[in-house]
């Protein structure tokens, strides 16, 4: 059975593999791009495909509000940390005139 | 008056310290009253102490201030042992050391140094008595050391000259050899009998039976007796002491003549009772003792300069007094010591005299015809002479006959090593002589502005001169009809009650007086001989130099000792030492031991800096291949 065909019919793998491309789409924007604000989306899509899988799971086990109510936290949380990245982003542009992480490398020595 | 002779070692302390710390700036008559003070009161106490000890049925007052220190079994007192022995050292040191003092106010009046000279001269006077009053072991090791210390600065005293110092260095470093011996033997001591205390020792030495073959003991005394040869300038540790006469003359007369040589005798003395156990230990006291008292004599026979022939014949002297240990004339080999003490520090003040009236000139070549200019001085000379020479009659006689008549009885090869030394000593002490005030002056200039010294370094002189003819009262040999007064005096100390007490066998009278009569005989025909040599001047010793010429160089460079020291001892351990600095040193220990692993380290941290990058990227790679390594090992 393909992917392709696990999504058509609705089942649990098919969530799985959408999950899994989305985290890898934000693993590779944080390794490959070199621009904070590229690389912080990248982090909030793995966190959003570990939150995809997290719903996934939870509502091919029975569907409780457990799980629900959990994600909802996370996003309130993860909207916190958006506040919070996008502070330090500003914070760096103002004092270094860049967004470039690979730039930010002050702490090697 | 008990309680007050612990002052007899401290007062010269006081005074060391006084003229050290202030003696510069309260000036040189207080530095005098001070320096000679000290002295004069410990010499006035230890008359009293003497007396004291005396009046004692058992002769031995002994003075405790507690302990210093203990641990376990070990437990050391301060404490001071007046004895017949050490009573009589105490008396030579401070009576000796008192007229030596004054001398030196006449001798060092002009030099720079004043204060710092009283100030070595009571240190020492300290130490020595702390050598030899010390009750236990190791507190006469504290003075042993002391005096070595005092050796080293006054030897060093014309610290501008080149060779001063360094022959103060050289009798450090060669007292160090004898001195690890000392440590050694005591620590035997200590293993053997429990204790460190003199007289517990001599105790329990006295129930002991004469060890046979080699043990412990032996061991023990061969130790102490290494260091006896470091301090007493015995073969082969004496080459310090010819050199040491790069001192002061009233250090060359108070320290290498008169005391400290001697202490190296004293300790054996001072433990009699356990080298009479040790035969093989006295067999090699005896036979080190005679060999170094030909050899040392035979050097002197032909230097050039006063003061060396005085040292070569100190070492020969010294020779002839474990000559007479070793033949368990304990008691005369401590007379010799007596007597020594007296005659020598006469010569030395006399060669003093002269320097002193030449003006620094030590050359006996240069010199001649000094009896008119300096009468005081040559008949005090003449005395210590007679008495060195062995003239009849004379302390030097009596000392010496016993010696040569104990080492006879002992084995005979001993007594003609010994009349051989006793003839080069008088040839080498007519000459010296000879050269110093008859005949001709050699050198007009230096003998036209000779003068005689003042009293303070003539009345010295007179005293010593009246100290070496009474001397013979103490001790005129029983072989010769006499009482031998000091064998019965020293007894107490010698034997120490012992079961097997030393008691050197008495032949005939007849031998007695034969090998006496032989030896003066000899001496005094080689004195002779030496006055006729050079009674008109250096030409028929020139001749005969001439004549020999092998031999003469052979004596006149001492047999090459030094030299083949520097080449066959030094040199080895110079370049063993170099191999130790440049392959132990720097290569292993500051190379593998220490660089090594410092640039290990530096390697391993510029290896790892390599993925500190400081990007953001490259920290997240790695945390995502991490969590991939993690994930795959629990999945699996």
């Amino acid at each position: 059975m393909t992917g392709m065909d696990a999504i058509l019919q609705g089942g649990l793998q098919g969530y799985l593999v959408v999950a899994l491309l989305l985290f890898a789409i934000g693993l590779a924007t944080v390794l490959l791009r070199r621009t904070l604000l590229m690389q912080f989306m990248g982090v909030e899509l793995m966190l959003n495909a570990a939150n995809v899988a997290l719903l996934a799971f939870a509502r091919f086990r029975g569907g409780d509000a457990q799980a629900t109510v959990f994600y909802l936290f996370i996003i309130a949380v993860a909207a916190c940390e958006a506040a919070v990245g996008l502070a330090l982003i500003i914070g760096l542009y103002r004092h270094r005139n860049t967004t470039d992480s690979d730039r930010a490398a002050g702490l090697k020595q | 008056m008990n309680k007050y002779y612990w002052l007899i070692p401290i007062l010269p302390l006081l005074g060391s310290a006084f003229n050290g710390l202030l003696g510069k700036r309260a000036g040189k008559s207080v530095v005098t009253v001070v320096g000679l003070g000290v002295v004069f009161g410990s010499l006035l106490l230890a008359i009293s102490a003497f007396f004291a000890m005396k009046a004692l049925p058992d002769h031995r007052l002994i003075l405790n201030y507690g302990e210093w220190m203990g641990t376990g079994s070990l437990s050391v007192p301060f404490g001071l042992a007046i004895d017949p022995l050490s009573g009589t050292m105490m008396l030579v040191i401070t009576g000796i050391g008192f007229l030596i003092h004054v001398y030196s106010v006449g001798y060092m009046h002009e030099d720079e140094g004043y204060a710092r000279f009283f100030c070595y001269l009571n240190l020492f006077v300290f130490f020595m008595l702390m050598l030899v009053l010390g009750s236990s072991l190791v507190l006469m090791f504290v003075g042993w050391e002391g005096v070595g210390l005092c050796s080293y600065l006054l030897i060093g005293y014309f610290f501008e000259t080149d060779f001063a110092p360094a022959a103060g260095l050289k009798a450090f470093l060669m007292n160090r050899v004898g001195d690890l011996g000392v440590a050694i033997g005591m620590m035997v001591l200590f293993a053997a009998f429990g204790t460190l205390t003199v007289s517990d020792i001599l105790t329990q030495a006295g129930h002991l039976a004469p060890e046979v073959g080699f043990g412990v003991l032996t061991f023990a005394t061969l130790m102490l007796f290494v260091g006896a040869t470091g301090k007493s300038a015995q073969l082969p540790l004496y080459l310090w002491l010819p050199d040491a006469m790069a001192g002061p003359t009233p250090v060359s007369a108070l320290i290498h003549a008169a005391t400290m040589v001697t202490s190296g005798i004293y300790l054996i003395c001072r433990l009699a009772p356990v080298f009479t156990l040790t035969p093989i230990t006295m067999d090699v006291v005896a036979w080190v003792g005679a060999v170094t008292a030909l050899f040392a004599a035979t050097i002197g026979l032909v230097q050039r300069d006063i003061k060396k022939v005085l040292a070569y014949s100190t070492v020969s002297q010294l020779g002839f007094m474990f000559l007479g240990l070793g033949a368990s004339g304990f008691a005369a080999g401590f007379f010799h010591v007596f007597t020594h003490a007296w005659f020598k520090a006469l010569l030395f003040l006399g060669a003093g005299s002269v320097i002193h009236a030449m003006h620094h000139e030590q050359d006996l070549f240069k010199m001649g015809g000094l009896k008119a200019k300096m009468p005081a001085t040559f008949w005090t000379m003449l005395v210590a002479t007679l008495a060195i020479i062995g003239f009849p009659g004379t302390s030097g006689f009596a000392s010496k006959d016993e010696i040569l008549y104990l080492a006879y009885l002992k084995h005979p090869a001993l007594w003609v090593i010994g009349v051989i030394a006793a003839c080069c000593t008088a040839f080498y002490m007519l000459r010296l002589f000879t050269l110093t005030f008859l005949g001709k002056p050699r050198d007009h200039h230096a003998f036209d502005h000779a003068h005689e010294s003042p009293v303070s370094m003539t009345l010295p002189l007179a005293v010593l001169a009246v100290g070496t003819v009474a001397a013979v009262w103490l001790g005129w040999p029983k072989a010769f009809g006499g009482d031998f007064r000091i064998e019965a005096w020293l007894a107490p100390a010698t034997t120490y009650g012992q079961l097997h007490a030393a008691h050197g066998e008495h032949g005939s009278h007849q031998l007695a007086w034969g090998l006496a009569a032989v030896s003066t005989l000899f001496g005094l025909g080689s004195a002779v001989f030496g006055y006729f040599s050079y009674k008109d001047g250096l030409a028929v010793s020139e001749a005969r130099a001439a004549k020999f010429p092998f031999l003469h160089t052979l004596l006149l460079n001492k047999y090459f000792v030094d030299e083949g020291v520097e080449l066959y001892l030094l040199r080895p351990i110079r370049w063993f030492g170099n191999v130790l600095w440049k392959l132990f040193d720097v290569i292993i220990i500051d190379g593998v031991g220490v660089n090594l692993p410092g640039a290990l380290v530096r390697v391993f941290g510029d290896f790892t800096a390599l993925f500190q990058t400081g990007r953001v990227r490259n920290y997240a790679l790695s945390m995502a291949l991490g969590a991939a390594v993690l994930l795959y090992v629990f999945l699996k």
